[in-house]
């Protein structure tokens, strides 16, 4: 096995808290430590870029199982280490839904022998996402799902979401919640002026404020470990903050899109541009970028979710939503990151 | 794909498709109704053609029911001696999984030269627009609640009219608006030509503050609505499109937002009194008023075969 030496490198190692000049060394397929005895086959000039360990993407659609003719668990994984995701986590609303342990062995196994990526599956906190009956979570999790979620799906019934949070608290899993009202949140865009001179229904900030709102009166309860999925608005990421402000274990993310896009972007209606949650307007985009500055966002994410051809070649609010961004989740936080401040502009330029 | 340029506009700034009255010059209107002017003359004569389309297929695509306007259509381009063919689409074979984007391929390997479209979904046309080639034109025929560029066209015609001058006006749209192409249609064709005071006027559910956004006031009383306008566009209660009951009843809409005779006393002497059709009567209109002498819903009808036959006319006549 080769021998490489990566010097001049900018070492960044988020877990120690290491974050200065250095060299890496590997050796057999596993960083050892670059004594001067070290005999490298081969030297990489990093010229001051940044060495880091494998990015993790906390919200990427495989396409399998059930979404085949949109991507498959060996091209998503490669496009994820393409983009230097080296962990991913999934979220359970595939087809069938991963509410039975089988299927997340299954999905395991087959990702541990393409050997490209991890793959840290999230199972479903209800039955088929139903929204009724809770799922064996400890079985679930035996089998290897990190936490809970309900997708996309809203659970309409707020007994049965205390219920699950309950039991989830039970065993301290974490349950993954999209903050969205199912019946305000339902709209192809953003409810806002430009959707209403465009013809489009909107979904309104108050489905997502309402359902955060819930979901911490909720938590404070059960004390369940949540975390709340793709923020979108200015108004959620304010009250996030005020709950962590008082003391609420609740972490969230964002993803890739509403950190540059916003509603203009739609243009003539590109339904590339059609996207769950909606794509909302500038001072929410800017509200995200400032959550993500002072760690109330915990966490950038891709989002992604291949979507066939076929299903975007239709009117927008028929259009399947989705958009893929695996190999895009680096590049769109470095180009957040060169807006804000000169420190990455140190690399000279290839 | 990004397409920032308009679409309905060739390099030239020549109207190549009718998609939408938004984004249109001053000028590219204002053609269209002189134009339309000098076709009023031909629908009044015995024999009712002109050879302007002739040899050219026209291919009505009604994704969505209507009688009246595909109808309309199929007069003005008949008497410009186009060939029209009516594609029945309920009964075709999108109802047996053919996507959108193959009808129309399927379609223009038949050598349309022009579709006339209407479908559900906001943003079809623009879909369609898209993947014809490049000597087909599309008009819009409406697209879900986004736009109805010929009826705002023919609602434009009407007020020049009677009104002559656009600049001076009051204007106010009555009714179920959130859910109306036609409404924003009026809205972006009155904001271009200049009227000064456009009004919104519906009870809160059916006329959304962010409205003003386009450029009119809104209001939600009918009588401070309509006080002093010079023209009042009456709006059908949309059922189909209404979802969660955002009104109680259609009797309650008639007695706070209906126009009566005397509410109609309320705006200036000489108000006409608009609408697209069809007409629900004792719902947001009272007959009394349909068949009054401020009326003039039946000419709209006239006006806008003349209005049809100028847009096909000209973007027939425009290159990519």
């Amino acid at each position: 096995m080769s021998r490489l030496l990566i010097t001049n490198a900018r070492v960044v190692d988020p877990a120690s808290g290491r974050d200065e000049p250095g060299s890496i060394a590997i050796a057999d397929g596993r960083i050892v430590s670059a004594h001067r005895d070290f005999t490298p086959d081969r030297i990489i000039d990093a010229d001051g870029a940044v060495v880091a360990p494998g990015l993790v993407d906390l919200a990427a659609r495989l396409g399998e199982p059930g979404h085949e003719h949109a991507g498959l668990l060996e091209s998503e994984l490669a496009a994820a280490v393409a983009g230097g995701v080296t962990s991913l986590v999934c979220p359970p609303d595939t087809d069938p839904v991963l509410d039975e342990p089988g299927l997340v062995e299954m999905l395991k196994f087959r990702a541990r022998n393409l050997n490209l990526a991890r793959l840290y599956p999230l199972g479903a906190l209800t039955r088929g996402l139903a929204g009724e009956a809770l799922t064996e979570m400890a079985e679930l999790t035996e089998a290897g799902c990190i936490g809970f979620s309900q997708a996309d799906v809203a659970i309409k019934d707020t007994l049965v979401l205390h219920r699950a949070m309950q039991y989830a608290a039970t065993f301290g899993y974490a349950v993954w919640l999209r903050p969205n009202d199912a019946w305000l949140g339902v709209g192809v865009a953003a409810k806002g002026a430009l959707a209403t001179r465009m013809g489009l229904s909107g979904v309104p900030v108050l489905a997502e404020t309402i359902a955060l709102a819930t979901i911490f009166e909720l938590a404070r309860d059960t004390g369940a470990r949540v975390h709340l999925c793709r923020l979108s608005s200015a108004a959620g990421v304010e009250l996030v903050r005020q709950a962590k402000a008082d003391g609420l274990p609740v972490t969230c993310d964002a993803s890739i899109h509403q950190l540059h896009l916003i509603d203009v972007d739609v243009g003539y209606f590109d339904s590339a541009m059609r996207l769950v949650p909606p794509l909302r307007q500038q001072r929410d985009r800017d509200a995200i970028r400032a959550g993500l500055a002072d760690g109330t966002i915990d966490a950038l994410v891709s989002d992604h979710t291949p979507v066939a051809e076929d299903a975007k070649q239709l009117p927008f609010a028929e259009a399947e939503p989705g958009a893929t961004g695996l190999e895009l989740l680096l590049g769109a936080a470095l180009k957040w990151e060169r807006r804000r401040s000169s420190a990455w502009r140190k690399r000279s330029p290839r | 794909m990004f397409v920032r340029r308009n679409p309905q506009l060739n390099k030239h700034d020549e109207l190549i498709h009718l998609l939408s009255i938004e984004g249109l010059p001053q000028a590219v209107l204002t053609h269209i109704l002189d134009t339309a002017g000098t076709f009023l003359s031909v629908n009044e004569r015995d024999v009712k053609k002109v050879p302007l389309l002739r040899g050219k297929s026209v291919f009505n695509l009604f994704f969505e029911n209507s009688t009246r306007t595909r109808t309309t259509f199929e007069i003005a381009a008949k008497r410009l001696s186009a060939d029209v063919i009516n594609l029945d689409i309920a009964r075709s074979s999108t109802a047996k999984g053919e996507s959108l984007l193959d009808t129309i391929a399927n379609l223009s390997a038949m050598h349309a030269d022009m579709f006339v479209v209407r479908h559900s979904e906001s943003g079809a046309p623009y879909l369609i627009a898209r993947h014809c080639a490049p000597h087909v034109h599309v008009v819009n025929a409406g697209d879900g609640r986004h736009s109805h560029p010929t009826q705002g066209l023919l609602d434009m015609y009407t007020i020049r009219h009677y009104k002559k001058d656009f600049t001076n006006l009051t204007v106010a749209i009555v009714g179920d608006i959130v859910h109306s192409r036609v409404a924003r249609s009026d809205i972006h064709a009155l904001t271009t030509l200049g009227a000064p005071e456009i009004r919104a006027v519906g009870p809160k559910t059916l006329v959304p503050s962010d409205l003003k956004e386009m450029g009119v006031r809104v209001c939600h009383n009918l009588e401070e609505g309509i006080r002093g306008a010079d023209v009042i566009i009456m709006l059908r209660l949309q059922n189909e499109r209404m979802s969660g009951g955002m009104l109680p009843s259609a009797s309650e809409f008639f007695k706070t937002f209906g126009l009566t005779p005397e509410k109609l006393a309320l705006a200036n002497p000489d108000c006409i009194v608009m609408h697209p059709g069809p007409i629900n009567r004792g719902v947001e209109i009272d007959s009394a008023v349909v068949d009054g002498k401020q009326s003039v819903i039946l000419p709209q009808v006239t006006f806008g075969i003349a209005v049809r036959m100028a847009v096909m006319s000209i973007i027939a006549g425009n290159a990519p």
